[in-house]
């Protein structure tokens, strides 16, 4: 009886996993960059590789807003930091609404001197951001649908993964690379699925929460009538309160430096001031509201400390105090804040980063032993699926190819559209999309063309040289490379220019691997399964 | 070719395959109606205020579903449809009520 509800769970959770993997391991590969978005932006605009901040930064700064925009009726100043050498900058113009993004302008300074840059538009990281929920090039809500139903499939192949390899911790101490390649296969994909079980737990449960009210509206359709405006009021999802008025009379703005001073003494432990908010600027009634780099809640909508100016006398203003939440909604923006990562520093994004990557393994590994499994049941010669092959295991196998290999090399042909179509092109950043969907379309048609090894290794030597050769393509066509950014101690930089480096190693590995065979004639004949491990599924 | 769990084997190959039809149907769309009627039931009974009510419930209910396709995979066949459906008529009946008794004028 027990074996045999386990052995419905392994098939539950293999079928899950391999209808939706593809999408799932795209979701993966591109939230976990997305983890790093601005600094892939950053290094995707070599225009702001020369901003360096000082001191004088937010002063000079602000000067140069009360130049830009005298008659605005609200700048917002991003301080650089870790995340980001240059100063962004928006503001809103006197006939906006206050709630209009739309309306909003934005400019790009200078640290050191303040100047406006002219970064090459691009997307950046938020495209690989904005793919990973809303997919590219179809209506947003039916893409956050398809997305949501992955998630669902998701959270059904961990739970009935869960209880089909229910001695997994047995199972994570179990590593035989050098064995058959079913079972080595198998070992990776538990390992990096138990390695980082609380992360993929979380991430998908709170990627459901994040769609919550579009993927299961009925509570809250029924409770409030079908007025979703009259929920989200309810709920604490209020929208700041306008501004007040511009006053008639005009008021220098107080010296802004004393301010950060204080603000930068009262948080240094969370990387000083992270941005300036002016509203009204050079009125009577024109305030100064100054926020920390980085948040003290990791929760999704917690109020971090501000600190409140009047902006022509200095003087600091009470605060309102912003409405606790209550438990339900912490609980879940809490779930949602870990998903978004955005109160992390530069540790723990590489925590989320690492179980980001190790998901990412773990739905590539599972789609790959489904595959490997199927041609271990057909015969010790077949590793490599030479011989004849039903069309199903050889779709599944393509498709792992060039989804698996392929989207790497995707990603790195988008880094290096970023630096080779020329800077001025128009319609700039919708080429380098363009670039990504190409090389990840070519990688999806070649797989069919080549046997499957040679797919693989092909694939995989591309991925890794593409990877492995952007620190030179920085090197040749940006001043922030290698020689420039480890002297400096400019992590944010060397930090993607190493990252590119170890991805196009491990790609290299794993290329080298397959070239090589390691795995070819040692395939056990009928595998030999570790204790608790059910593997068995009918094909 | 491997044997089959026993619990998905359901005579030839034919019958089979419309089991794992009838149960991905039952795990995708029962599970679903089940996790949006209760969704409903607790956010009219949870003693909470509405909007703490609707929130917990609706984020209950995606482990509900997740639950319920669970458990349409790991139950005997005949016992699918009724197992899901049983549960979501009388939570949809529960709704009926107490959204009734709270508008005031039971229809």
């Amino acid at each position: 009886m027990k074996d045999g509800f386990r052995q419905s769970m392994a098939w539950l959770h293999s079928w899950s996993g391999l209808l939706l993997g593809w999408l799932l391991f795209a979701v993966f590969l591109t939230g976990t960059i997305a983890y790093f978005r601005q600094e892939v932006t950053v290094w995707m605009q070599p225009e702001l590789h020369g901003s360096i901040p000082d001191a004088g930064t937010a002063e000079r700064a602000v000067e140069r807003m009360s130049q830009l925009a005298p008659d605005a009726a609200q700048w917002t100043i991003a301080l650089p930091g870790e995340r980001s050498p240059a100063v962004s900058v928006s503001w809103r113009p006197a006939d906006a609404k206050p709630n209009d993004r739309a309306a909003l302008k934005r400019a790009t300074l200078d640290a050191g001197t303040g100047a406006v840059l002219e970064p090459r538009e691009t997307a950046g990281g938020n495209f690989l951001y904005r793919f990973h929920f809303e997919l590219y090039g179809m209506p947003r809500e039916i893409a956050r649908w398809i997305v949501g139903i992955a998630t669902m499939a998701m959270l059904v192949a961990i739970v009935s993964g869960i209880i089909t390899h229910r001695r997994i911790f047995k199972d994570l101490f179990t590593f035989r690379p050098e064995k058959a390649a079913l079972r080595s296969w198998m070992d990776g994909h538990v390992a990096a699925a138990v390695l980082a079980l609380p992360f993929h737990l979380m991430i998908t449960y709170s990627g459901l929460l994040l769609f919550m009210t579009m993927l299961m509206p009925w509570a809250v359709d029924l409770a409030y009538d079908g007025n979703r405006q009259a929920y989200f009021a309810e709920s604490g999802f209020r929208r700041a309160p306008p501004p007040p008025r511009p006053a008639p009379q005009a008021a220098p703005l107080t010296p802004v430096a004393p301010l950060l001073a204080e603000a930068d003494r009262r948080w240094a432990d969370r990387g000083g001031v992270g941005s300036l908010t002016v509203t009204n600027p050079g009125r009577a009634n024109a305030t100064i509201e100054l926020r920390p780099a980085e948040s003290d809640s990791i929760g999704r909508g917690a109020a971090t400390e501000r600190l409140l100016f009047d902006g022509v006398t200095g003087r600091a203003q009470e605060v309102p105090a912003a409405d606790p939440q209550p438990a339900a909604m912490a609980t879940g923006n809490y779930l949602m804040g870990l998903h978004l990562a955005r109160f992390a520093g530069p540790g723990m994004r590489w925590l989320f980063f690492v179980s980001g990557v190790a998901g990412t393994v773990m739905v590539g590994s599972g789609l790959i032993f489904w595959v490997v499994k199927r041609r271990s049941q057909r015969g010790r010669a077949d590793t490599w699926g030479n011989g004849p092959e039903p069309f199903g295991h050889r779709l599944a196998d393509r498709l792992n190819i060039g989804v698996v290999a392929g989207l790497p090399l995707a990603v790195a042909a988008y880094f290096w559209a970023n630096r080779l179509l020329p800077a001025g092109l128009g319609e700039r950043a919708g080429w380098e999309i363009e670039v990504f969907f190409l090389a990840w379309a070519a990688a999806l048609l070649h797989a069919p063309l080549r046997p499957s090894r040679r797919g693989w290794a092909e694939q995989l030597w591309a991925g890794a040289a593409l990877f492995a050769l952007l620190p030179v393509l920085n090197l040749a066509t940006a001043p922030g490379h290698l020689g420039n950014s480890l002297p400096a101690g400019n992590w944010l930089l060397a930090g993607f220019d190493l990252t590119a480096l170890a991805v196009g190693l491990l790609l290299g590995f794993a290329a080298r691997k397959v070239g090589r065979n390691a795995f070819a004639g040692k395939t056990v004949p009928a595998p030999v399964l570790p204790a608790g491990a059910v593997v068995e599924e009918p094909t | 070719m491997t044997t089959l769990p026993s619990r998905l084997r359901f005579g030839p190959d034919g019958l089979r395959r419309l089991d794992v039809a009838s149960r991905s149907l039952a795990g995708i769309v029962g599970g679903y109606a089940l996790a949006a009627v209760a969704a409903m039931f607790l956010a009219l009974a949870l003693p909470m205020p509405r909007a703490e009510a609707v929130y917990t419930a609706t984020m209950m209910s995606f482990a509900i579903h997740a639950g319920a396709f669970v458990w349409a995979f790991s139950v005997r066949t005949r016992r699918v449809w009724p197992g899901l459906l049983g549960p979501t008529l009388l939570l949809g009946g529960g709704t009926w009520l107490l959204h009734g008794l709270q508008s005031g004028a039971p229809s």
